[in-house]
C-alpha cells in the first residue's frame, strides 16, 4: 500500500457511475446533502438535575453528502458505530434526520414517514442483518413475502397475489411451495432469500442492504451475492450497500464511501479505493484485511482504536491515530473534497500535498 | 490413525474423536471419527461453516461439553496422557495450566463482579505456586505485553471499563496466566473490528511465538488462518474433509469442498462477475447422506461417494478424504 496519489495513471481517473459517459450527468436517483442524525442519549431529567449534567447527543452522522445514480451499486465501508447503519435507515425513512435533506428520485423523502410518502415507500425497500429477527416467525413464507403487495395493492386478486409470492420465492432460488412454510424450516442463507423477496415484492427501485451477508457463512454468502448481482443486472435494481466486509465491498460495489465517526472520509470509485487509496483511514482499513495472500506473512497492525463518538476527538477524528496528522489537523475538520488522483477525500494532509 | 506432524511428538493428539448427542429422537453424531495432532508452538487451523463441528471439537478437548453432548468414542491425549477420561476435578486442574482458552465473546469469559487484576491473580495462584504479590506484578506484566497502557492502574479496572478489543487482550492475558501449553481460541476476532482484529491476531501470534505455546484456532474466517496457522483443517458435517500445510490447502486445495470454499470467498485483488458458488447447503445432523456427506453438493461426484464414506488419504503434501483421490 505505497501507492502515491501523485504518482497515479490517469487510468484512475473517476469513472463515477454510469452517468460520466454522455458528459452531462444525469439526476442522481438518491441524492444526500449534508444529513445528520443526532441521538439523544442524556440521563434521565432527575439525574441530569442533580448531578448537574447537561444534555449528551452522540452525533452518530454528521454532515454526509453523496448522490446514488440509477443502477449502480454505493457500498459504505466502516467500522461498529461510525454511521453507516444510520445513514441506511435515514435514506428509508426509519430515523427522520436532524438536519440535512434526503432526496430519492428529486423527491424530497421526508414525507416518507406520512402517509402521503406511500407511493415513495413502495421505490425503495431494505435488506436487514439478521434473518432470524427481520422475518416473523408466526407467518408463512408466501404471507411474509406478500406483505407489500397487499399493503401496496398491487394485485387485488387474494389468489394473484399467492401466486405472485411464489414466482417471487422461485425468483431468487426458492421453491414456489415453499410459500406454506414457515420461516424457521428454513437456514441463514434461505431466510436473506426471502428477505429478498419480501424486498422485491413492491417492485422496488432502489434496495438498501445493511449488512446482508454478516450473518452468513463464506459459502451461503457467495450464493447470496451472486443472487443479488444477477437480480440488479435483471430487474435493473440501484443499490446501497452496507458493509464492514471490504472484500465483498470490492465484489459488489461500482463505488465506495468510507466512513469514520459519522464522516465520510474518502468517496470513490472502486478501483481507486482498493488500487490507490489516499486517507489514510482507507490505507488502514485496507492494510488490516486478512487476505488469502498473507500466509506466513507478519505485519504491523496500527494502533488505537475507534474513539468513543460521545466525545470525539477535535478536528479530524481520525487525528489521533494518524501518522499524517499536524496541528491543522487537531483543529480544523477536513471537508470532502476533490482529490488529484480521483474521488473525494476529507484529508488535510492530502490537500497540502504531504502525502 | 495418528497423524504426523512436523516436529517430533505431538503436544496433543485427537483419535477417532466422536462427539454425540443423544435426543429423543435418535442419537445426532455432532463429530463424527476426527483424528489429528498439534505439535508444540504450533498453530492449527479448524475452518468449516457453522454447524460442522469445529467448536465442539474444541469443547470436547477441554472438557466443555454442553451435557447432553458427549464423547462417545476415541480419545484426546495430551503430553502422551488420556484426558478426555479424567473426572471433571482433576480435568478442572488441566484447564487454565496446561490447556488456555479463547472465546467469540470476551464479555462472557470475564467475570463482570471482579476486577481484571483479581481473575489473573486468581488465575494464577490457583494454578502455580506464586505468591499474592509476584501473582500482581506477573499480571501487570501480563497486561503489558497484551498491549494494555497504563497496566498498573488499568489491573484496579473492572471489565465493562475495558473496549471490546481491550477485553479480548484481557481475556488472551487470561489464558496465558499459567503458562498452559495450549490455547484453544474459538472465534477469538469474530466479534472484533478489522482494524482491532489485526492487533489481537499480531498479538497472539507473537505471545505464542515467545511463549511457544501451541494453539488450536478455530474459525470461519479464512483470512485469518491464512496469517495466522501453519497447518488447516476443514471440516464438514462433523468430519475433518481436508488437512494439511496452510499455503496448500489454500492454493492447491484437493477436496472439491475445500475448492469450493476457497473460490466462494471474494477476493481484495482479483475482480470477479460471479463467485464461485456452492449449491445447496450443509446437511443438518439427523439428515447427513449415506457415503461421503458431501456428495449431493459435488460437482465431481461418482458411484464410490454414494456409499461408502472416504478417509483422509495423503494427497500431495495434504491429506484429503476424497475418493478422486484413491484411483
Amino acid at each position: 500500500m505505497s501507492a502515491l496519489p501523485a504518482g497515479l495513471s490517469p487510468s484512475a481517473a473517476p469513472a463515477s457511475g454510469p452517468a460520466a459517459a454522455d458528459g452531462r450527468a444525469p439526476a442522481p436517483l438518491v441524492d444526500l446533502t449534508d444529513v445528520a442524525k443526532y441521538f439523544d442519549v442524556s440521563a434521565p431529567w432527575l439525574n441530569r438535575v442533580l448531578e448537574r449534567q447537561g444534555r449528551r447527543l452522540l452525533h452518530a452522522v454528521d454532515g454526509v453528502t453523496f448522490q446514488i445514480h440509477a443502477g449502480e451499486t454505493l457500498a459504505l465501508v466502516g467500522e461498529s458505530g461510525c454511521g453507516k447503519s444510520t445513514i441506511a435507515r435515514l435514506i428509508v425513512g426509519l430515523y427522520a434526520p436532524t438536519r440535512g435533506m434526503i432526496r430519492f428520485d428529486g423527491q424530497d423523502t421526508s414525507i416518507l414517514r406520512a402517509a402521503a410518502g406511500r407511493t415513495l415507500r413502495r421505490r425503495l425497500q431494505m435488506i436487514f442483518q439478521d434473518p432470524y429477527a427481520s422475518l416473523n416467525p408466526r407467518w408463512t413464507v408466501g404471507d411474509i413475502v406478500a406483505e407489500p403487495i397487499r399493503a401496496h395493492e398491487l394485485i387485488q386478486d387474494k389468489a394473484a397475489v399467492l401466486d405472485r409470492a411464489g414466482e417471487l420465492l422461485s425468483h431468487v432460488g426458492l421453491a414456489a411451495a415453499d410459500r406454506e412454510k414457515y420461516p424457521h424450516q428454513f437456514s441463514g442463507g434461505q431466510r436473506q432469500r426471502i428477505s429478498i423477496a419480501r424486498a422485491l415484492a413492491s417492485n422496488p427501485e432502489f434496495l438498501v442492504c445493511d449488512e446482508p451477508t454478516s450473518a452468513l457463512d463464506v459459502s451461503v454468502q457467495a450464493q447470496v451475492l451472486n443472487l443479488m448481482k444477477d437480480l440488479q443486472r435483471e430487474l435493473k435494481l440501484t443499490y446501497l450497500f452496507i458493509s464492514h466486509n471490504l472484500a465483498v465491498v470490492h465484489h459488489i460495489a461500482d463505488r465506495v464511501g468510507v466512513m469514520y465517526l459519522g464522516r465520510i472520509v474518502e468517496l470513490a470509485d472502486k478501483r481507486t479505493i482498493f488500487g490507490a487509496p489516499q486517507h489514510p483511514y482507507t490505507r488502514m482499513l485496507l492494510d488490516a484485511v486478512p487476505d488469502l495472500n498473507m500466509t506466513g506473512k507478519s505485519r504491523t497492525p496500527v494502533a488505537g482504536e475507534v474513539p468513543n463518538p460521545l466525545n470525539p476527538p477535535s478536528g479530524c477524528t481520525f487525528h489521533p491515530r494518524c501518522p499524517h496528522a499536524n496541528e491543522r489537523c487537531k483543529t480544523e475538520i477536513p471537508l470532502l473534497k476533490q482529490a488529484p488522483a480521483g474521488g473525494e477525500v476529507a484529508c488535510h494532509a492530502i490537500e497540502e500535498r504531504r502525502i | 490413525m495418528a497423524q504426523t506432524t512436523p516436529g517430533g511428538a505431538p503436544l496433543l493428539e485427537v483419535r477417532n474423536l466422536k462427539v454425540e448427542f443423544p435426543t429423543r429422537r435418535g442419537t445426532l453424531v455432532a463429530v463424527d471419527d476426527v483424528s489429528f495432532a498439534i505439535a508444540p508452538g504450533e498453530v492449527l487451523g479448524v475452518v468449516g461453516e457453522s454447524g460442522a463441528g469445529k467448536s465442539l471439537t474444541g469443547a470436547a478437548i477441554i472438557g466443555l461439553l454442553e451435557p447432553p453432548g458427549r464423547i462417545a468414542a476415541g480419545q484426546v491425549l495430551l503430553e502422551g496422557a488420556r484426558i478426555d477420561n479424567l473426572p471433571p476435578e482433576a480435568m478442572r486442574k488441566i484447564r487454565g495450566r496446561k490447556i488456555g482458552a479463547i472465546f467469540q465473546d470476551p464479555l462472557t469469559s470475564l467475570n463482570p463482579l471482579y476486577s481484571v487484576g483479581r481473575q489473573l491473580i486468581e488465575t494464577m495462584q490457583t494454578h502455580l505456586d506464586i505468591s499474592a504479590g509476584a501473582a500482581k506484578q506477573r499480571a501487570i506484566e501480563l497486561l503489558q505485553s497484551t498491549g494494555i497502557q497504563a497496566a498498573q492502574q488499568r489491573i484496579e479496572h473492572y471489565p465493562h471499563q475495558f473496549s471490546g478489543g481491550m477485553r479480548q487482550r484481557v481475556v488472551i492475558a487470561l489464558a496465558l496466566a499459567a503458562e498452559p501449553k495450549l490455547i484453544i481460541a474459538d472465534e477469538p476476532t469474530t466479534a472484533l473490528d478489522v482494524s482491532i482484529q489485526a492487533q489481537i491476531i499480531a498479538l497472539l501470534k507473537k505471545l505464542c511465538r515467545e511463549h511457544r505455546t501451541a494453539v488450536m484456532l478455530v474459525t470461519h474466517d479464512m483470512g485469518v488462518i491464512a496469517e495466522t496457522a501453519d497447518r488447516v483443517a476443514v471440516m464438514y458435517a462433523g468430519r475433518i474433509v481436508e488437512i494439511g500445510p496452510v499455503a496448500d490447502v489454500i492454493h492447491r486445495p484437493e477436496h472439491p469442498y475445500t475448492v469450493g470454499l476457497m473460490g466462494s470467498i471474494p477476493s481484495l485483488v482479483t475482480e470477479t462477475e460471479r463467485l464461485a458458488q456452492i449449491d445447496g447447503a450443509m446437511p443438518r445432523l439427523n439428515a447427513i447422506p449415506a457415503g461421503c456427506a458431501f456428495n449431493p453438493r459435488c460437482t465431481r461426484v461418482f458411484e464410490r461417494c454414494r456409499s461408502e464414506r472416504p478417509n483422509l488419504i495423503p494427497v500431495n503434501t495434504t491429506q484429503a478424504a476424497c475418493w478422486l483421490h484413491a484411483r
